[in-house]
């Protein structure tokens, strides 16, 4: 058995949690662990960028062109001559921070709505999800421009947009996990101990409902990063010279006869990303269903 | 007939082999019911089930041993040959009926498919058997019920349909596996009688599976008692009852309930008075009425039994009494509160002093919350204890309901069902209640661990000053604990009595009946 034993009464008072027992779990699994270093070096870099970034991303050098990797540029440089290593680190943070906020935001509203409706039931719950149903016929794109229209374009309110339209699926997944944790007796045990129903739902069912959110989270954080790849080619995402690695793709993908490498690196770098994504996806669903392997 | 020699199995798993069956040797003999005792996890269900090759290998795997089967040892046969005795020399029938019946086929053509796949006979000539049998099981009208599907019958009639699907091909041997657990008292009773008196007339063999020493007791002829994958004792039925040899066996016997509460409370007012109480359940046509019109009073200090059958509303009762579903009409006073009219911020308040025991210890804790946290929480919540000197209390809970003071920080899944339901005690009396329901709190343990926690009960009963209400369907068990008993049924309260008097003198042919069904009344007679 892996959980320290309790003697006294000093050690037992520090009391427990889910998340740090998660977190010892975590910690043993290598795979997981690894996808953890892999992000937390790329949101580093991601926020380094402007000091070590080894030119200016606007910086051109129309004569040079598109060369190979060479000394003077590790990764080579794109047809306009700029360096692609600055290029892909720029285009990260636009990608990363997309990708995270923008999943955050589908998070945080998805499972709360979700939660809410299932537990609460009945007419809200109706009420609810018909608004998502609403939504979800909506053509998406028209409601990005809409509100690009509107607003102006906008970095913030492109992350907003995204996630606005990514916390549909997740509030359907964490409402019908609710409702069927909230036919379980532990939850009627907790309404009998006189626990509100705000404490219930986060005491009782968001944990108990982690795996799917968090599997269904890993598969969106990639799923946003293209997205915001397609709009940018569209011309509703960051524009040049601004970048981000789903632009870096898509320019990529036109020259790779001539210029793989344009291709291969911005590609490399979306791909490891999305893996060390799921092997910590994996690992955290692990680490936090408490019945999994312990011993 | 049946000679099982030297039987090993293991399941082999990642975490390391699993010795299910260790080295076991019974007989079953043509005339006679045998039956197999043991708790959950002694091996009576794989012994059985690896005859018949009904164990997926892998994991299982059969180490050793023979099953002779007239002659044939059948852990030799390949699976062509086995299907060939499943169903038609060795029969089976299982636990749940509900769920052993393909919902979509009606039960004539079930009933026919065993008969036909084995016997190449007509389709005429199987429907007229089918019928033969129906009737033979006591399926009222069987001509006409014959084309139903499997959800126009209740549990009891399931399982007799079952039944007839398994003597269908005249087997020698008839293998039942729990055949009642998941049935009513009164439905118990009676198909333990339908099999005794099926298995008289066609002078078969039956292996009979079961936990309950009690039900067994009134229609075996030898036992065999199981435990961690061993035989401990074989015998005559007498012979155990009257001369058990092995200490778990005696322990089995002294776990069957019997006897009553051994002293009375003097009387006292009453706590809770429930008055005209409604409950009913919203449905497309007419509303469920699941508590029809109930009253009656819980005295301060007594234990209340509410006894009746699956749909008499005894657990609707319990959830009304504590607000857990809305109540239709009629009021309950809890010290004289009105419960019903309470708002939310009041009920928080009196939900400190009235608690609930739920029946499933795997479904009511969090599995994701520790020991600790599931304790610490009421506690925290009604701002008896602070965070920083909770942590004493939950320590003392743990020692109150029995729990080693180490396991504090494991997950609900660490532990075995009795000790999860010491885990939910504990929780429900963290507060000091003055008032706890206890919903069927023993009906999913092992008999010996029910025991355990009856005693439990008494005990922090005592300690605590505890009012109960104990919702059970099983008036063996209400007997042990309760001072007064409610008889429920269909949502109307048939009688309510003093416990000896209740036994004693039954006034309604429904408590009656219900004492008739209480199994074990051949242990009782002894």
């Amino acid at each position: 058995m892996s959980a320290p034993l309790i003697t006294d009464i000093a050690q037992a008072e520090q009391g427990t949690s889910l998340w740090r027992d998660a977190w010892l779990r975590l910690r043993r699994n290598r795979l997981a662990v690894l996808g953890l270093a892999v992000l937390c070096f790329f949101v580093l870099v991601a926020l380094l960028t402007p000091w070590i970034a080894p030119y200016g991303y606007a910086q051109q050098n129309l004569e040079l062109g598109a060369t190979p990797p060479s000394a003077a540029h590790w990764l080579g440089t794109d047809i306009f001559g700029r360096d692609l290593l600055t290029q892909i680190m720029y285009g990260g943070r636009v990608s990363l921070a997309v990708g995270f906020i923008a999943t955050a935001v589908a998070l945080v509203i998805g499972v709360t709505w979700g939660a809410i409706a299932g537990y609460a039931g009945g007419k809200l719950d109706a009420a609810m999800m018909r608004l998502v149903d609403i939504l979800y016929a909506l053509p998406f794109m028209i409601f990005i421009v809409l509100l690009m229209v509107v607003f102006g374009r906008n970095m913030l309110l492109l992350f907003l947009a995204i996630g606005a339209v990514e916390w549909l699926t997740m509030a359907r997944i964490m409402r019908s996990q609710v409702q069927s944790l909230r036919q379980q007796e532990f939850v009627e045990a907790a309404i009998s101990l006189g626990l509100s129903p705000a404490t219930i739902i986060r005491r009782h069912l968001v944990p108990n409902a982690l795996g799917p959110i968090i599997v269904y989270t890993t598969l969106t954080i990639p799923s946003v990063m293209l997205l915001e790849a397609f709009l940018s080619f569209l011309g509703l995402g960051v524009q040049p010279p601004q970048t981000s690695w789903g632009l870096l793709i898509s320019y990529g993908a036109e020259s790779l006869e001539e210029y793989p490498w344009l291709l291969l690196y911005p590609g490399l770098a979306l791909t490891l990303t999305l893996f060390s994504l799921n092997f910590l996806g994996d690992g955290l669903r692990d680490a936090l269903d408490v019945r999994g392997a312990k011993d | 007939m049946l000679s099982v020699e030297n039987l090993s199995v293991s399941f082999v798993t990642r975490m390391g082999t699993n010795q299910a069956v260790d080295d076991i040797s019974f007989t079953v003999q043509s005339g006679k019911i045998t039956a197999i005792i043991g708790e959950s996890g002694s091996g009576k269900s794989v012994a059985c089930y690896s005859l018949l090759g009904l164990i997926p290998q892998p994991p299982g795997r059969i180490d050793g041993g023979r099953a002779l089967f007239n002659g044939q040892d059948l852990l030799q046969l390949d699976t062509d040959e086995l299907r060939k005795i499943r169903g038609r020399d060795i029969a089976m029938v299982f636990q749940d009926p509900m769920t052993c019946l393909n919902p979509y086929m009606t039960i004539g053509d079930q009933l026919m498919e065993p008969l036909r796949y084995h016997k190449k006979v007509s389709r005429a000539e199987a429907r007229a058997r089918a019928l033969e049998l129906l009737d033979e099981v006591g399926i009222r009208d069987p001509a006409s019920t014959i084309d139903n599907y499997p959800h126009q019958f209740s549990g009891g009639m399931r399982q007799r349909v079952m039944i007839a699907m398994a003597l269908i091909n005249e087997p020698q041997l008839l293998i039942a596996d729990e055949p009642t657990t998941a049935l009513d008292v009164t439905i118990q009773a009676q198909i333990l009688a339908l099999l005794a008196a099926l298995q008289k007339k066609r002078d078969i063999g039956v292996l009979l599976i079961s936990h309950d020493l009690a039900v067994v007791a009134d229609i075996a002829d030898q036992i065999v008692v199981m435990q961690q994958g061993r035989i401990v004792e074989t015998g005559d039925r007498d012979a155990i009852f009257r001369n058990a040899q092995h200490p778990y066996t005696q322990k089995l016997l002294q776990a069957i309930p019997r006897g009553g509460k051994p002293v009375a409370l003097p009387v006292s007012e009453p706590l809770v008075t429930v008055r005209n109480l409604c409950t009913w359940f919203q449905s497309d046509k007419a509303p469920v009425k699941a508590v029809d019109d109930v009253s009656f009073d819980i005295l301060r200090g007594e234990v209340l039994g509410l006894v009746g059958e699956s749909g008499s509303g005894k657990s609707t009762i319990g959830r009304s009494l504590l607000r857990l579903v809305p109540v239709t009409s009629g009021t309950v006073h809890f010290d004289g509160i009105d419960v019903t009219a309470l708002q939310a911020r009041e009920l928080k308040r009196l939900r400190r002093r009235m608690q609930f025991i739920f029946q499933d210890p795997f479904a009511s804790l969090n599995p994701r919350m520790t020991v600790y946290d599931t304790l610490a929480e009421p506690l925290l919540l009604h701002d008896i204890e602070t965070r920083s000197t909770v942590g004493a209390h939950v320590l003392r809970l743990m020692d109150d309901v029995g729990l080693a003071r180490a396991a504090v920080r494991k997950y609900p899944h660490e532990f075995s069902g009795g000790q999860r339901q010491r885990i939910a005690i504990g929780r429900a009396l963290a507060t000091r209640p003055d008032f706890v329901v206890a919903d069927e709190p023993v009906s999913a343990l092992d008999v010996t661990i029910q025991a355990q926690i009856l005693e439990l009960m008494r005990e922090l009963g005592r300690e605590y000053g505890l009012t109960m209400l104990f919702i059970s369907h099983d008036l063996a068990v209400v007997r042990q604990l309760a001072d007064r008993i409610v008889v429920l049924h269909r949502g109307k309260v048939v009688e309510q009595a003093n416990t000896e008097d209740l036994f004693a003198r039954p006034q309604q042919a429904y408590t009656q009946q219900l004492l008739q069904s209480i199994p074990g009344r051949a242990v009782r007679t002894l």
